[in-house]
């Protein structure tokens, strides 16, 4: 007997309530999302239960809604059954000001790098990671780059020609940028950080 | 399974430099003969981070073999070769690395910037990436494309030649120099 | 594995403490820049801390800046050793946003072009493993047939390397008789000197000692670490994304998955050659279900989408409709649906993932690339545990380490 989403669904609204929401299946792919206390408890619950035997963490990394208020920051979770071929998501949100979240390297040894990459991104605290670094930047870097109010581009060079590149400049073109402003095509993106859900 | 044995008649051979030529002896400039030995032979440490590194691979690989120019020995430790080709993506982690390898070189040394990313920065306009290497080690020649061809890597490892060739015994010991480097923060 | 005797060394003496060794960024046998502080007796591993970020590009805010056709350079650069595949998952899961079905008879072309980069980096990553051990002439034997890989892109793409090949929607041209020359030239040589490859290697008594029983892991572990591609079918999983779910119409096709069972060196070693003979096979199966297309049929390389792919240019020059799709698609005014996917295909290394947020405007919200290296490059502290310092430069490059997928 395969694995329908119904049964998983089924399994997790019995042992878990009200907690898991937003029941959605974008593309064909289940999703919900659950409290941030409760993440290592339902990885458990996916990991054990010898039907549903989520034992495979394809994906780990999270996203910055900077328009949501409380809940900036949603780590994302992707688990995959290999034995009947399903994938699920697993969000999780948190607040940016306290981004800790339980870390899941106590049952999913891939999830360390995951881990400190995102908090290299973005910043979440993962509350009992062996070793929580930054892993791709450069260690004195102070700030989270992912995260939405940071430019792209580095903001010290000194011999880049902003006329050129059309993001300010002298000569009228009618892309002058204000100081510190953001920059030019960070301005026309017309999407600000609302939910996607 | 033998294979026919080829002669090949399509030699391109040195020509000796200008000098006076006698019975059994050449007089000629030092200059001329060291840089004539030292342009055929240069050992280059390939500094391969990226996808340049691949196409620097196939360049090494029989088809476009770079092993012609002289480059036989790819050294790997700095204090033994002559040539820095730096080819790939010089992220800002890695750029005290870069400056660390360069600075371990023996003069007289030269660097080849291999590719968009190590020119300035190529398609990285980042954060993370360091936009050309020339800002933190004086570069001799560089060679444009992402990833360049090995025909155009090769023609960089043949004007590094030129430059090998034609430069003065005194170079690195003069004025000159030494503000290029200071340019740089090396002593 | 057994300590070394210490013949009653005291305690604290020079003789039984550890050296810590940098095995750093530029070293020879590195492919890519990786660092890992080793702390070593003698000749002994006894535990490795690695360092990767060194060539980090920031890809994912790269991504963010650009409309989904611009992304495709970025994907090229990943693992730029088969960067079509990335090419082609990129693209595959922008049709899957989209809504975009593809015709069979470009399925079957991107199923040539897949398999082709497939061979070529298990090609590199074998021929390197025998570089390591000492053994250099199988690298030169076979890139002499990567430059024959490199002469099929050339012609259908205009480049070696970092191809870009294909568009959202198919192909940018047919390809060309020159292209499908090629495809045959190299399909009757290439078998060939894979043979002469594995008589060097198989059975080679240095080289089976030297792999034999080196960075073995065992399939559970290998699974909680998150492994997928050869390295975990070398472990004995059979876990491969074109099986479990096919894309590109690759349940059209028969091939079977090499498995391992120690999952060391030379079990990689093994199964990646293996899968060089399936992927062989395949092309020439999806080479034959090509020619089958005759007439008009044979003419398509592309979906029928004129929102998302870009009309000729004749058509452009000529026509009012073609003109207006043209200017929405560069000016990025065309419905991208808002929503969030994940998107997964058999990389050379394993599965590389995309999980794409797109809020309905030109470029993504959020593009996070899954790179399978950097997921089981984690287990590598683990594999060289114990073993000797050559052993673990045999295991890091039987891994297939490509840093510019490990740091994107």
């Amino acid at each position: 007997m395969s694995l329908t989403y119904e049964t998983i669904q089924k399994k997790l609204t019995e042992k878990f309530g009200d907690a898991l929401t937003n029941w959605q299946q974008p593309y064909g792919m289940l999703t919900f999302t659950g409290p941030k206390d409760l993440n290592l408890k339902v990885l458990q619950f996916l990991y054990d239960d010898p039907e549903l035997k989520f034992q495979f963490l394809t994906d780990l990394q999270a996203v910055h809604y900077p328009g949501q208020k409380n809940e900036e920051l949603a780590v994302v979770y992707h688990l995959h059954n290999l034995v009947d071929n399903v994938r699920i998501r697993f969000k999780v949100f948190t607040d940016i000001n306290k981004p800790d979240v339980y870390s899941a390297t106590a049952l999913y040894r891939s999830a360390n790098f995951m881990e400190r990459e995102t908090y290299d991104f973005f910043g979440v605290n993962f509350i009992g990671h062996p070793n929580l670094i930054r892993i791709l930047n450069v260690d004195e870097m102070d700030y989270f780059p992912m995260r939405k109010e940071f430019p792209l581009e580095d903001q010290t060079r000194v011999d880049k020609d902003d006329e050129m590149f059309g993001r300010g400049g002298t000569m009228g073109f009618g892309t002058e940028k204000e100081e510190d402003g953001p920059t030019l095509t960070e301005d026309h993106k017309h999407n600000e950080g609302s939910k996607i859900l | 399974m033998s294979r026919p044995v080829q002669y090949n008649a399509k030699l391109k051979t040195v020509e000796p430099p200008e000098g006076m030529m006698g019975d059994g002896f050449m007089a000629t400039s030092l200059e001329k003969v060291v840089g004539l030995a030292r342009q055929n032979s240069i050992w280059p440490l390939p500094f391969a981070t990226s996808c340049c590194g691949i196409e620097f691979m196939a360049t090494a690989a029989s088809h476009y073999d770079i092993a012609r120019f002289g480059a036989e020995r790819m050294s790997f430790s700095p204090r033994q070769c002559d040539l820095l080709m730096v080819m790939g993506t010089i992220s800002k982690k890695m750029g005290p690395v870069l400056r660390q390898v360069y600075l371990q070189m023996a003069e007289p040394r030269w660097v080849l910037s291999v590719g968009a990313c190590a020119c300035s920065g190529g398609i990285f306009d980042t954060y993370s990436v360091l936009q050309g290497i020339d800002q933190i080690i004086p570069v001799d020649v560089y060679v444009p494309g992402c990833p360049p061809r090995p025909e155009a890597i090769i023609d960089g490892f043949m004007k590094i030649q030129e430059l090998v060739g034609e430069e003065s015994l005194r170079r690195r010991n003069g004025e000159k120099y030494k503000e290029l480097m200071g340019a740089y923060g090396i002593q | 594995m057994a300590e070394s005797e210490h013949i009653l060394l005291p305690e604290g003496s020079l003789e039984k403490q550890t050296t810590t060794l940098n095995l750093g960024p530029t070293h020879p046998a590195t492919h890519g820049v990786f660092q890992n502080i080793l702390e070593m007796d003698g000749e002994r591993i006894l535990s490795a801390v690695s360092t990767v970020g060194y060539i980090h590009r920031a890809f994912e805010k790269l991504a963010e800046r650009r409309p989904l056709y611009q992304i495709t350079p970025l994907t090229d650069r990943l693992n730029y050793c088969s960067s079509p595949i990335n090419n082609m998952g990129w693209h595959i899961t922008c049709e899957r946003l989209l809504g975009v079905e593809l015709p069979k008879r470009v399925d079957y072309l991107r199923i040539i072009i897949m398999e082709l980069s497939r061979i070529s980096d298990h090609l590199i990553c074998n021929s390197i493993v025998g570089v390591d051990s000492g053994a250099f002439s199988g690298f030169l034997y076979l890139m002499q047939y990567r430059e024959l890989i490199y002469e099929i892109y050339e012609e259908i793409c205009g480049s070696r390397l970092t191809t870009n090949i294909g568009r959202i929607g198919g192909f940018e041209r047919n390809f060309t008789n020159t292209a499908f020359e090629r495809l045959e030239k190299f399909l009757k040589e290439y078998p060939a000197v894979l043979k002469e490859f594995e008589n060097l290697f198989t059975r080679n008594r240095i080289f089976m000692d030297r792999t034999i029983g080196c960075g073995p892991i065992s399939a559970e572990r290998a699974l909680n670490y998150g492994f997928t591609g050869p390295n975990l079918r070398a472990a004995g999983v059979d876990y491969d994304v074109r099986v479990h779910t096919p894309y590109s119409s690759y349940q059209d096709f028969e091939f079977s998955v090499p498995v391992g069972s120690t999952g060391d060196c030379y079990d990689r070693f093994l199964v990646r050659n293996e899968e060089m003979w399936q992927s062989l096979s395949l092309i020439n199966q999806a080479y034959k279900k090509v020619q089958e297309f005759k007439g008009a049929e044979a003419e398509v390389f592309h979906a029928d989408s004129p929102a998302y792919y870009l009309p000729e240019k004749k058509d452009v020059y000529t026509k009012m409709e073609a003109l207006i799709y043209h200017f929405k698609i560069v000016m990025g005014e065309t419905e991208i649906p808002a929503g969030e996917l994940y998107c997964s295909v058999e990389g050379a290394n394993g599965e590389l993932g995309f999980y794409l947020i797109s809020d309905g405007g030109r470029t993504p919200y959020r593009l996070h690339f899954r790179r399978p290296c950097f997921i089981y490059y984690q287990a590598y502290p683990e594999l060289i545990k114990g073993g000797m310092m050559s052993d673990a430069i045999i295991t890091m490059s039987s891994l297939n380490l490509i840093a510019g997928e490990l740091d994107a």
